[in-house]
């Protein structure tokens, strides 16, 4: 190998094919059976409880937890189905620091919650290791049902629509499902193809047609679905990234971080994937950790993420902020970009100095250089379709019920307006989104 | 999922779970929560005679026992029977009943011990429409110094006695609750069953002290620096129980009597246990108390997992499997040697099992310097006081030595034959089976 961490330039094969599986393994390897006991035995099973509360699905974690604790790990994993059915990749992706394991009574009391993320992904492994879906599907309702997108949002609703008895076709502007699941998320929150392998778990539902390479507006229309289906869900998530609005942007060693992430999820051989020596990730979301924190691990050399606000501002939570910094990542607070430096090729960024202290974003005039040979956006990701639905904040406005200003249309996930951008949002909004569809096309609804 | 229908005493609930008489169901507020929360069925607290209604102490009714991390293993309470009026209690019964028709209703009972006492209550409670009547001849305070309660469940002639009264009174099903304070549980059971007893229920609480302030050198729970025992409940008593259950079930008097498990069901698994071993439903108290009604659920869903993994297609079918394996030490089987074995993978080098072999059993078990922990099967009389203290479940399981390998303890060839007591050379003859 010729290439190391000290290569100048955006190279691959900067670590050997041992190290970078290492750095690529389980962020959070499964709790074995006597963890998994341990961990559940400090559930105070709380009456009303705030982790319930906090989950966006509400999932009934004291019971799973109980469920664990007596030995019953598949009515655990089926009492957390019943709620999410991408139960499985919520274990692994879940900022639970912020949800149900931020009020934890045991960590607002010790500052150690009940392990309820890991719990659960130990609950949900055991039923999807062995193969088991634990769903049956109702009697075909004679309904058909277009969902547009196979991300968290578009499976959910998919799979409680077959599980109603509706027939469903998924389209997929991708070759294969999952949406972020399988190209957004970092690649050591979802090791040994899970996000494929849930896909295919779910899809045993039956009464799921996917299509894939399919996009709105390309080769799909919606006023094609709407005449062609009873219903139509829309979960086609945020196709754009936000431009940098800063000069230089067209430089070589410029690029989104959501292709990054999505080029290293799919790729095969880590070894053969370029990385810069000195990568700047522009932006303060979860993208920006995922892409820093695997710039890292591929083996460059400094990396620095540069949001333009100050750290109680940051999208990303301080669980993601610790992991960033304990992989040796730094984080630039109040820099914001003004434009990227080189004659060709990207060798830097200069930012300007902030202050959002008063809450406003206000410039101070001192301007700093920050060395790199590759530069990522990670400042947000925009809606590309537009078929005349009401839109606001560049999302589809829905109601609570996922309904959209179109008659038979809804949507859920990133695309909607409300909620975090979360994948576990998103299986919420997909869920209620077909329990309002199943009401409307079986006459119940208004 | 399996069926976890239940028909106890002719009594049908959608589930074996039922609550037990006590705080929980004192009142139409909570029963009717329970309902809603799942339970198959209650046992209304326990009703008296018309009249003034008891009273309760104004302090402390409960006392308690903890398990690490402050998980409660035992309760004892000292509250007595309801304290609300007879008629309050008639009316919310029925209607409960009425707004519940598909749960169990059964009215836990005590009056003074005089036939015209229970001839004038049973038609009022029959009035509600109310599944049966459960008689409370099991608590052991307060009401025992009253001559009701435990000081009846301790007299067989009393039980025998009110039982008859009762089933001449009352069309509805007569289930006898028992106390445990007495040496030999079958002699209420059999009298229970000698008046006519549909089914006995037990145990009820044990006489108990949960500790003492060592301050005012008081018992706990203490009512102005004086305490009275009270009655113990909770996981902690579930051994007990389960013992008294089954010799009830092995008894040949009582071998079909229907029994009600009591005591420290807590988890699918305890009431699992109660049902293998005789009883035909289970009722719950202190698992509501310290969870809530919510706990119902583990219980309806792990029952029902564990008979769909081992094919039990209903509760009935579960009911007594165990109670053939119930024995007496002396015809368990003297050839059936087995030795402790630890997994090395699993060991987390606490030396909790070297502790107790080495100083108070058989010096069976070696430490390295490295803290690795091994068998020494010379010693081991595979005792399993390892097993039971090791943290880790599992990780220490006693392996049987097959018939033909030798015992390396007492260097014989271990025989295949079936060999107990009842046949050992050194057992003096007088006292061989019959």
């Amino acid at each position: 190998m010729t290439n190391s961490v000290n290569t100048n330039g955006v190279v691959a094969g900067r670590l050997d094919a041992d190290a970078l599986a290492d750095n690529f393994s389980d962020l959070h390897p499964p709790l074995d059976d006597h963890e998994a006991l341990v961990a559940a035995d400090r559930c105070y099973f709380c009456h009303d409880a705030p982790c319930m509360t906090a989950c966006p699905t509400t999932i009934d974690i004291p019971l799973f937890i109980r469920q664990i604790a007596t030995g019953t790990a598949e009515s655990a994993a089926k009492t957390i189905f019943d709620q999410n059915i991408l139960g499985g990749m919520c274990a692994r992706v879940c900022p639970t620091e912020t949800l149900c394991e931020e009020v934890c009574v045991r960590e607002v009391a010790e500052g150690k919650p009940v392990l309820i993320g890991q719990l659960q992904r130990y609950a949900t492994d055991k039923v999807m290791d062995a193969g088991v879906h634990p769903f049956e599907r109702a009697g075909a309702t004679g309904k058909a049902v277009a969902v547009v997108g196979a991300g968290p949002a578009g499976l959910a609703a998919a799979h409680r629509l077959a599980m109603l008895g509706h027939s469903v076709v998924i389209y997929d502007a991708r070759p294969k499902g999952g949406g972020l699941n399988e190209f957004g998320i970092a690649a050591y929150k979802s090791v040994d193809g899970f996000a494929q392998d849930e896909v295919d778990w779910l899809l045993q539902i039956g009464g799921i047609e996917m299509r894939y390479g399919q996009a709105l507006g390309d080769g799909l229309s919606l006023d094609g679905l709407k005449s062609e289906y009873d219903a139509v869900f829309l979960g086609v998530g945020l196709g754009g990234v936000n431009a940098l609005r800063a000069e230089g942007e067209d430089k070589d060693g410029v690029r989104d971080a959501v292709d990054f992430i999505a080029e290293l999820r799919q790729a095969d051989d880590l070894t053969a994937l370029p990385v810069g020596r000195r990568v700047v990730v522009i932006g303060g979301g979860m993208t920006a950790i995922d892409a820093a924190v695997q710039s890292k691990l591929l083996g460059a050399q400094d990396v620095t993420v540069a949001y333009r606000r100050d750290k109680s501002a940051m999208g990303a939570s301080e669980f993601e902020q610790v992991l960033a910094t304990s992989h040796g990542v730094r984080i630039a607070f109040n820099a914001q970009p003004v434009r990227v430096l080189g004659n060709g090729k990207a060798t830097g960024v200069e930012f300007e100095r902030t202050d959002s202290s008063g809450g406003e974003l206000k410039p101070t005039g001192e301007t700093f250089v920050i060395e790199a040979d590759q530069v990522f956006k990670a400042i947000g990701q925009t809606l590309t379709m537009d078929a005349g639905l009401e839109i606001e904040r560049g999302k589809i406005v829905v109601t609570s019920d996922g309904r959209t200003s179109a008659d038979g249309i809804w949507a859920g996930g990133d695309c909607a307006l409300g909620g975090d951008d979360l994948t576990v949002t998103a299986v919420a909004e997909g869920r209620d989104a077909a329990m309002d569809i199943h009401a409307k096309l079986m006459g119940k609804g208004a | 999922m399996a069926d976890l229908r239940s028909e106890f005493v002719g009594i049908k609930s959608p589930n074996p779970f039922w609550l037990a008489s006590a705080p929980p169901t004192d009142k139409e507020y909570n029963v009717r929560r329970a309902f809603e929360a799942g339970w198959g069925g209650v046992v209304w607290k326990t009703l008296g005679e018309e009249g003034p209604p008891v009273v309760n102490v104004n302090g402390p009714r409960y006392g308690a026992i903890y398990g690490a991390d402050r998980r409660l293993l035992g309760l004892n309470n000292i509250e007595l029977i309801t304290d609300r009026p007879l008629q309050t209690n008639l009316r919310e019964i029925k209607a409960v009943k009425r707004d519940y028709p598909d749960r169990a209703v059964v009215v836990s009972l005590m009056v003074p011990c005089e036939e015209a006492a229970w001839k004038t209550i049973l038609p009022l409670v029959e009035e509600t429409g109310a599944d049966g009547v459960e008689l409370n001849f099991g608590c052991p305070h307060g009401m025992s110094e009253r001559g009701m309660g435990s000081a009846v469940g301790q007299v067989p002639e009393y039980i025998e006695m009110v039982t008859r009264w009762c089933k001449q009174y009352t069309r509805m099903p007569v289930i006898v609750k028992l106390t445990p304070n007495i040496s030999d549980i079958r002699k209420p059971a059999e009298a229970a069953h000698a008046g006519g007893a549909d089914a006995v229920s037990l145990i009820n609480t044990i006489n108990s002290i949960t500790s003492v302030n060592l301050d005012l050198f008081a018992p706990e729970p203490m009512i102005d620096t004086k305490g009275a025992h009270g009655g113990y409940c909770g996981p902690a008593v579930k051994p007990i129980a389960l013992s008294m259950v089954s010799e009830i079930a092995r008894n040949p008097v009582t071998a079909n009597l229907p029994i009600s498990g009591i005591g420290g069901v807590t988890t699918w698994r305890d009431a699992a246990e109660f049902i293998a071993l005789g009883a035909g439903n289970v009722q719950v108290c202190t698992a509501a108390m310290t969870y809530g009604f919510k706990v119902v659920e583990e219980m309806i869903s792990g029952l029902g997992q564990w008979m769909d993994e081992k094919g039990h297609e209903s509760v009935a079918s579960v009911v007594g499997r165990a109670v053939p394996n119930c024995s007496d030490w002396q015809n368990l089987n003297l050839n059936y040697v087995a030795k402790a074995r630890i997994n090395q993978d699993d060991c987390i080098k606490c030396g909790r099992c070297f502790a107790a072999c080495e100083d108070t059993s058989h010096q069976a078990i070696t430490m390295s310097a490295d803290r690795t922990f091994e068998v020494i099967d010379d010693e081991c009389v595979a005792c399993n006081l390892c097993v039971n203290v090791c943290p880790v479940e599992n990780c220490i399981t006693m392996e049987r030595i097959e018939p033909g390998q030798m015992d390396e303890r007492t260097g014989k060839v271990v025989e295949a034959d079936f060999a107990d007591w009842t046949t050992h050379p050194n057992n003096p003859g007088t006292c061989a089976a019959e």
